[in-house]
């Protein structure tokens, strides 16, 4: 796999625990948050690639775009229900 | 199906995918030495033949620009695709005193809030506009600012505006600049047409390297994209919006 930097290797740890933490999640919510946080974790990811372009798309599609789907669906099954 | 039995099939299962993950990324090339000769040839020759820095964006709007046409069309489809789902819905519900419910008031924020989230939106949206305008110069463009534009908007519903926000960007003038985005994308598409030149080539003056006015169509096409995107994320985003927490019972926010 090449040469590996040792920011790669916490960013690969990084992203093996967060994408965890999404699937362990129970909460909705909490989930949309670890979301999140991993598609900034990825975005780190790309940057260490010299990916910058990709690392850019990914904040906004990874971190902005899917959480927030995400809780406005929730936001919008709760309110059905309450 | 038991738990154990679900569980011993979990994890069968993964150890297969892991198997193959393994091996498969054990016959990768190392990093840096992708062997086809395309990245090359860009490096190369992009900065002198398009006077664009940034080649990937050179090269997602430029070289390979025929492709990101038809990306962009799936975010105009998937926008399309919301509002008929989302209105028909709006119209199943609509009631006469759906405002006046009492029970539906909107959650009030603080002043401090509120003044926070000025300046932020103010700051988002310049920064989107720097992306999106410094496209052809450094890492980013159309999609990114775009999305970062949008995201302006956003933090002002966030900070508690969010009968301004209602009214703000109607639904109709981001249809209207939606389609000016995806439309614009063609435009300059035919015009090269137009000038005896292929579909979607660079015809226009391309400028000095490393200003903002370089790589012709470039900059041109990243400011329409954006147009496009932040107008379709936009309308994706209201009409979740009006949907989910415009009309909603105040005890139905908490949990997180």
């Amino acid at each position: 796999m090449g040469e590996t930097s040792g920011l790669q290797v916490v960013v690969y740890v990084l992203i093996a625990a967060a994408g965890t933490a999404v699937v362990l999640s129970r909460e909705l919510v909490k989930v949309a948050m670890m979301l999140s946080f991993l598609g900034l974790v990825l975005a780190v990811a790309f940057l260490t690639f010299q990916a910058p372009d990709v690392s850019l798309s990914e904040i906004a599609v990874g971190s902005l775009a899917l959480p927030l789907l995400i809780l406005l669906a929730v936001s919008k099954t709760r309110s059905r229900q309450g | 199906m038991t738990a154990r039995l679900r569980m011993a099939l979990f994890l069968s299962s993964m150890a297969v995918v892991a198997a193959f993950t393994g091996w498969g990324a054990a016959q990768l090339p190392g990093f840096g030495r992708y062997p086809g000769p395309y990245g090359d040839v860009i490096d190369r020759v992009g900065v002198q033949q398009r006077r664009a820095t940034d080649l990937v964006s050179a090269v997602n709007v430029d070289y390979r620009a025929i492709d990101t046409l038809g990306e962009e069309f799936i975010l105009f489809t998937a926008a399309t695709g919301v509002i008929v789902l989302l209105r028909a819905m709006r119209d199943e519900r609509r009631r006469p005193d759906e405002e006046a419910d009492p029970g539906r008031e909107r959650p009030g924020t603080t002043d401090l809030i509120r003044a926070a989230g000025l300046p932020l939106a103010t700051g988002i949206g310049l920064l989107g506009v720097y992306v999106l305008s410094h496209g052809q110069l450094t890492p980013g463009g159309g999609f990114q600012g775009g999305v970062v534009v949008a995201c302006s908007p956003v933090v002002v519903f966030l900070a508690g505006e969010r009968i301004t926000v209602r009214r703000l960007p109607p639904t109709s003038a981001l249809e209207v600049a939606e389609t000016i985005g995806a439309g614009g994308f063609i435009a300059v598409g035919l015009a090269g047409l137009l000038a005896g030149a292929a579909f979607l080539q660079n015809i226009a003056p391309l400028g000095s390297t490393g200003s903002l006015d370089s790589s012709g169509t470039i900059a041109i096409i990243n400011v329409v994209v954006s147009v496009e995107v932040a107008a379709a994320f936009l309308l994706i985003i209201s009409e979740f919006l009006e949907q989910a927490l415009i009309v909603r019972p105040t005890g139905g926010r908490g949990g997180g």
